[in-house]
C-alpha cells in the first residue's frame, strides 16, 4: 500500500495538534481511496472551515478550501456539473451542523452522490475550545465555563431523518473499521454520511477531563458497540457503530439527467 | 441581423442573454422581483443540457455556481436584497479565489425585507463594498430590456476576461417591464469563452501565476492538474500563506486587475452632451425618467444632456469628469440617498454644483420630480 502518492508533501507537516485525530481519519480515507484504486485525478474535496477542513490541502486531489459550513453547497456545484466525479466533503461538527446544519439537511436530502465525512471532537478546535451543537449537556468549554445546557444532535438520527441513504459511524479506534465503512461509503451512490468520533485532546479532553489522547481513544473503545453485537445488547447506553443505513434510492444527479433527457424530448 | 423577435421583461432578457453567452450551470433561491430568472432558466436549461438547481438558501447558490465554475461550466445565480446580503461572504470568496461567475441582483427597496414589489436603487453602495476585506467588483446595470439582454453577455465575458464574479445590478422596474427584445443571432456578440492553461499534463501548473497581460489561464476541476483553492491568502500554488510579501501581493493584483481597467470595463451611454450646460447622471430605470426629461426639454431649446452609466463599479470617475467638464450643473437622478451622487462629486471639478434629484418612497422616479428639482436649483422655483 502506497498512500504517499495521495498526499502533498509540500503541505506538511499538518497543523493539527499532537494526538488529534483527524490524522488517523485522513489516514483511514487514504487506505479506502488507495484499496478501491481511484484515480486521484477523479477526487474532488471540498472542505469548509476549521481543523478539520484543512483536510483538503494535505490531499493530491482536486481540493477546494472554502467557507465555514459551506463545503457541501460548493460540493453540490461540483457534482451536479460533473457527476463522473467523485466529491469527498470532510467536515468538523461546529462546520457541518452548527453553521453548516442547513446544507447537511437539504444535501441528505436530495440523495447527490458525495461522501460526508463528519469529524467530530465535540469541540471547535480551531478558535480554541467552543461548545459546539454535538458537545452535548454537562460538557465544560471556553463558552461553557459553567458546563453547556445546550443538548446535542444525534448526527446518525439527523442523516436519516434527512434522507441520506447511506449512513454510519465509527471512531479513530477502530481505523480498520473505519477505512471499511469509507469505502462503502466511496463506493455507495447517493449522500453517505459517515460520522467519525475523534479526540480532541488540546480542547475537548483537556477541559473535560478526559485525559491524553490515548485515553480518549480507549473511551471510543470502552463505550461504543457494533450495530447488532452482544455487547450492545447488554450495553444499549453504548453509542452504537456500523452501518446505519445502506439503500438505493434515486440519486440527484441521475435524476437530474432523467429529467432533463425527458425536457430535451418535450422539445422535438 | 435578427434571428428572434420578442417581448419580454428585463427579468426574462438576462436569461436570454445568459443562454446566448453559455451559461450552463444557475443555482437560486426565490425572492421578489428576481424570481422569474430562476424560473425562465428552470424551463430552459434542462432542456439545453445544463444545470438548475434551487438550492436550499440564497447563501447554498453563491456557493454552488463557483464549484460549478470551478468544473468548467459558466454559472449564475439570481437574487434580490435579503438574498443578496446573505450571498456576500460567498461573494468574497468568488473574487478571492478568482473564480468567474455572474450574481443577478434585481433591486428593491430596504433596509430588511422593506419593500418587496417596490423600486429602489439603494443596493449600489452594497454591491461595492458589502464583502468584507479590501477588494474590487464589476457591477454592471442597464435601463431597457434590449440593454439588459446585452450587458448580461457582457457580464459573462468580464467575468472570464478578468476571472472574477460580476454583479449586474438591475432594479424591479427593469426586471418587471416588458418591452421588445430583439435576439441577436449567435455570433453577432462577442462571446469570450474560459481561458484555459495550455500547461500540459505532468508540468507544475500554477493557477495563481498571472500572465504577463494578468490574466490566469484555468484548469478545470476533475481535468489534468490537481490543485488547491482557498479563501485564505494563498501563493501561485493556491496554497495558504501568511507570508506578508505574498500576502500583499494578491491583495493588490485583486484590486489592481479591475481598478487599473476602469476605463475598459466603463460602459455607457450618452444624450445631448455636446454642448449641455445642464446635465443628468443617471443609471437603471431612473435613467429612463432622465432620458423622457432630457429629450423633452431638448426639443424646447434647452441645453440639457445624459450620461447614463452602465458600469456602476468601478466608477468611472475619469469619463465622468471629462463629461461634465463643461456642464454648469450636474443632476445624480437615483433612487436612493445618493450612492452615485457621492462618486460623481468626487471626481468632478466643482462638486458644488452637483445635486441629487431622487425618489426614496418605492415610487419610480417621475421626469416631472427630476424637473422641480432642476427649476428650485436654477431659481425658477417650481
Amino acid at each position: 500500500m502506497n498512500v504517499n502518492k495521495l498526499i502533498r508533501d509540500r503541505f506538511f507537516p499538518h497543523i493539527w495538534c499532537p494526538g488529534c485525530g483527524h490524522g488517523t481519519a485522513l489516514n483511514a480515507l487514504l487506505h479506502a481511496v488507495d484499496e478501491l484504486g481511484i484515480d486521484q485525478s477523479s477526487i474532488v474535496m471540498v472542505s469548509g472551515i476549521g481543523c478539520s477542513a484543512r483536510m483538503s490541502g494535505y490531499v493530491d486531489f482536486h481540493s477546494m478550501h472554502t467557507l465555514h459550513g459551506r463545503a457541501l453547497a460548493f460540493a453540490t456545484g461540483v457534482k451536479l456539473t460533473r457527476p463522473e466525479l467523485n466529491v469527498f466533503v470532510p467536515m468538523g461538527d461546529g462546520d457541518g451542523l452548527a453553521i453548516g446544519g442547513n446544507h447537511f439537511i437539504h444535501a441528505a436530502r436530495r440523495n447527490i452522490d458525495m461522501t460526508a465525512i463528519l469529524l467530530n471532537n465535540r469541540i471547535y478546535g480551531m478558535t480554541g475550545g467552543q461548545f459546539s451543537p454535538l458537545s452535548g449537556r454537562g460538557i465544560s468549554a471556553t463558552t461553557a465555563p459553567y458546563k453547556s445546557i445546550d443538548p446535542d444532535f444525534d448526527t446518525v438520527k439527523l442523516a436519516l431523518g434527512a434522507g441520506a441513504s447511506f449512513v454510519a459511524r465509527s471512531t479513530t479506534f477502530h481505523v480498520k473499521e473505519l477505512a471499511g465503512i469509507l469505502k462503502k461509503a466511496i463506493l455507495h451512490k447517493g449522500f453517505s454520511l459517515v460520522e467519525v468520533l475523534s479526540q480532541c485532546p488540546t480542547y475537548f479532553g483537556r477541559r473535560n477531563k478526559m485525559g491524553d489522547a490515548v485515553k480518549m481513544m480507549q473511551w471510543f473503545r470502552d463505550n461504543t458497540a457494533k450495530i447488532g453485537s452482544n455487547k450492545l445488547e447488554e450495553h444499549p447506553d453504548y453509542l452504537p457503530r456500523g452501518i446505519f443505513r445502506e439503500t438505493n434510492a434515486p440519486e440527484y444527479c441521475a435524476e437530474y439527467a432523467r429529467m432533463s433527457a425527458g425536457a430535451r424530448e418535450d422539445r422535438i | 441581423m435578427s434571428s428572434e423577435l420578442l417581448f419580454v421583461q428585463g427579468n426574462e432578457a438576462c436569461v436570454r442573454g445568459a443562454l446566448y453567452a453559455g451559461l450552463q450551470f444557475f443555482a437560486g433561491y426565490p425572492i421578489t422581483p428576481s424570481t422569474e430568472v430562476a424560473e425562465h432558466l428552470a424551463e430552459m436549461l434542462p432542456r439545453q443540457g445544463g444545470c438548475f438547481i434551487q438550492m436550499e438558501d440564497e447563501i447554498a447558490s453563491m456557493c454552488a455556481i463557483i464549484g460549478a465554475s470551478l468544473t468548467g461550466a459558466k454559472s449564475m445565480t439570481a437574487t434580490s436584497g435579503p438574498g443578496f446580503s446573505l450571498m456576500q461572504e460567498a461573494l468574497g470568496y468568488g473574487m478571492m479565489t478568482e473564480v468567474p461567475c455572474v450574481v443577478v441582483s434585481v433591486q428593491r427597496g430596504g433596509p430588511s425585507t422593506g419593500l418587496p414589489t417596490k423600486v429602489a436603487q439603494s443596493d449600489v453602495n452594497q454591491s461595492r463594498w458589502g464583502v468584507h476585506g479590501d477588494h474590487s467588483v464589476i457591477v454592471l446595470t442597464a435601463s431597457s430590456v434590449q440593454d439588459v439582454f446585452s450587458i448580461t453577455v457582457e457580464a459573462f465575458n468580464m467575468a472570464e476576461t478578468y476571472r472574477t464574479p460580476v454583479i449586474l445590478l438591475f432594479d424591479e422596474v427593469v426586471g418587471h417591464m416588458r418591452e421588445r427584445l430583439d435576439l441577436p443571432a449567435p455570433g453577432v456578440l462577442p462571446v469570450v469563452d474560459r481561458l484555459r492553461t495550455s500547461v500540459k499534463p505532468g508540468i507544475n501548473y500554477h493557477p495563481y501565476l498571472p500572465r504577463e497581460d494578468g490574466r490566469l489561464p484555468m484548469s478545470d476541476f476533475g481535468g489534468m492538474h490537481r490543485y488547491n483553492v482557498s479563501g485564505l491568502f494563498h501563493d501561485i500554488w493556491g496554497f495558504p500563506t501568511e507570508q506578508p510579501e505574498t500576502v500583499d501581493k494578491l491583495l493588490h493584483h485583486l484590486v489592481d486587475k479591475i481598478e487599473n481597467r476602469a476605463g475598459e470595463i466603463a460602459r455607457w451611454k450618452e444624450y445631448h452632451l455636446d454642448d449641455a450646460e445642464e446635465m443628468l447622471i443617471s443609471y437603471g430605470s431612473s435613467a429612463r425618467s432622465a432620458r423622457h426629461l432630457v429629450e423633452s426639454l431638448h426639443q424646447r431649446g434647452h441645453k440639457v444632456g445624459l450620461l447614463e452609466l452602465q458600469t456602476l463599479w468601478p466608477f468611472p470617475a475619469k469619463l465622468v469628469r471629462e463629461k461634465t467638464a463643461k456642464a454648469q450643473n450636474v443632476y445624480v437622478v437615483e433612487m436612493n440617498m445618493g450612492h452615485i451622487l457621492a462618486e460623481v462629486k468626487k471626481a468632478v471639478r466643482n462638486p458644488d454644483r452637483v445635486y441629487l434629484a431622487n425618489r426614496t418612497d418605492g415610487q419610480l422616479i417621475a421626469p416631472a420630480d427630476i424637473g422641480k428639482v432642476m427649476r428650485v436649483i436654477e431659481g425658477r422655483g417650481v
